[in-house]
């Protein structure tokens, strides 16, 4: 008896459709994701019920370490600029065009303006090895209450956010507090994560 | 794997003679294989969950020729210091005060708080006073070694109790010895 070969179908299949969507999925991931920026120092934040979407643009950040030290962080490239520029004229320091461009793009930072020149000029690989000592806002010597006078003077929308450690010591976060009312900053954000508890959510505001 | 199939390009000279036939068909593995790595890439860097946040409002700073605040009856007034070591104390008015201890659960501070806010209600309208008009009021006192989650969790439990007034105000010395034994 003669063998019956089985009819063998092709085992390659059309697989375009596939590899269409997953290059949708490329472009959409592409294009959607925002890469978070450079932090100075790792801040593990507190929860709250707040649902609250902070905005994207005009946001001034402080950021408080556990340690009691004050980083600032602000967006807008150009605003940056202006900020730069007012401060040094504030405080005779001549900031050159390059070091200006340079504050521009630095994500977030925690010096007093009198190292702030030296950092500038470093190298990005350089600056990271520099534990940066915080923008003093004690009440002796408050540089951080200038920052926030010259960053609203250059944007007048800005939103200002607090962006505390758990283990931030409350007195730390109370003269950042102190420091904002003194500017009659009397609104301001403190940044958390969420606890999804149902009935108890402010609605989102999207 | 997906491919492409082109019908080879005609011939030029526009004879009858037709052009060998190559074979467009290019192996489009790698690429496809580079197209999943970096799907894979972004998804799992892609964070949806943006933060979200608080808002808070503090009272202007006195002018110098503000009138002087209201006096408050004391019977409304809650003094809530945020301790060490996440402890809660909390008492009711200045005279005689009885130090309580409870935690920022569910259970604990927000309970406390809307209980008393009851109370309060019930004892202005003993009085003849209108609740809406003269609520509990709460004074935030924390501790020098208090944390910052203990502040962003009582601002939180004023929200969600929509306690009407509250505010934050530095611990004085008598406070401090109140809890001291506690």
């Amino acid at each position: 008896m003669p063998k019956v070969k089985p009819h063998r179908s092709s085992p390659t299949l059309d697989m375009t459709p596939m590899v269409d969507l997953a290059f949708l999925l490329v472009t959409f991931f592409m294009l959607t994701t925002k890469f978070a920026p450079e932090e100075p120092v790792q801040v593990d934040m507190p929860k709250s019920h707040a649902n609250f979407r902070l905005p994207d643009t005009d946001i001034l950040l402080l950021t408080v370490s556990k340690d009691g030290k004050v980083f600032f962080g602000m967006d807008g490239k150009f605003t940056k600029q202006t900020l730069l520029t007012n401060m040094g004229n504030a405080h005779n320091i001549k900031f050159t065009p390059d070091q200006i461009n340079r504050f521009a793009v630095l994500p977030s930072f925690g010096l007093p303006l009198s190292q702030l020149q030296s950092y500038l000029d470093m190298e990005a690989d350089a600056r990271k090895a520099i534990i940066q000592p915080g923008i003093p806002a004690d009440s002796l010597n408050n540089e951080l209450a200038d920052w926030i006078i010259y960053s609203r003077l250059a944007n007048p929308k800005l939103r200002i956010a607090i962006k505390g450690d758990l283990d931030t010591k409350f007195p730390v976060i109370n003269k950042v507090i102190e420091t904002l009312k003194s500017q009659d900053v009397n609104h301001f954000n403190l940044i958390t994560n969420l606890i999804a508890e149902p009935g108890v959510n402010e609605p989102d505001n999207k | 794997m997906s491919e492409v199939q082109q019908q080879g390009g005609g011939d030029k000279k526009g004879g009858k003679v037709r052009s060998k036939k190559q074979s467009t068909r290019i192996d489009m593995t790698p690429m496809v294989d580079l197209a999943f790595l970096l799907l894979t890439f972004f998804m799992l860097t892609t964070t949806f969950a943006k933060p979200k946040t608080m808002e808070i409002a503090v009272p202007e700073k006195p002018k110098d020729n503000a009138p002087k605040p209201p006096e408050v009856n004391e019977k409304r007034v809650m003094n809530l210091i945020l301790g060490d070591k996440d402890k809660v104390y909390w008492w009711m008015g200045i005279t005689k005060p009885e130090v309580n201890t409870t935690t920022y659960s569910k259970d604990g501070i927000r309970k406390v708080v809307l209980e008393k806010e009851r109370d309060v209600a019930a004892i202005m309208r003993g009085l003849g006073k209108d609740p809406d008009k003269f609520p509990m009021v709460i004074l935030i006192k924390p501790v020098d070694s208090s944390r910052y989650k203990n502040f962003v969790d009582i601002m939180d439990e004023m929200k969600i109790t929509k306690a009407p007034i509250y505010a934050l105000v530095p611990i004085t010395a008598d406070d401090k010895a109140l809890i001291k034994d506690k």
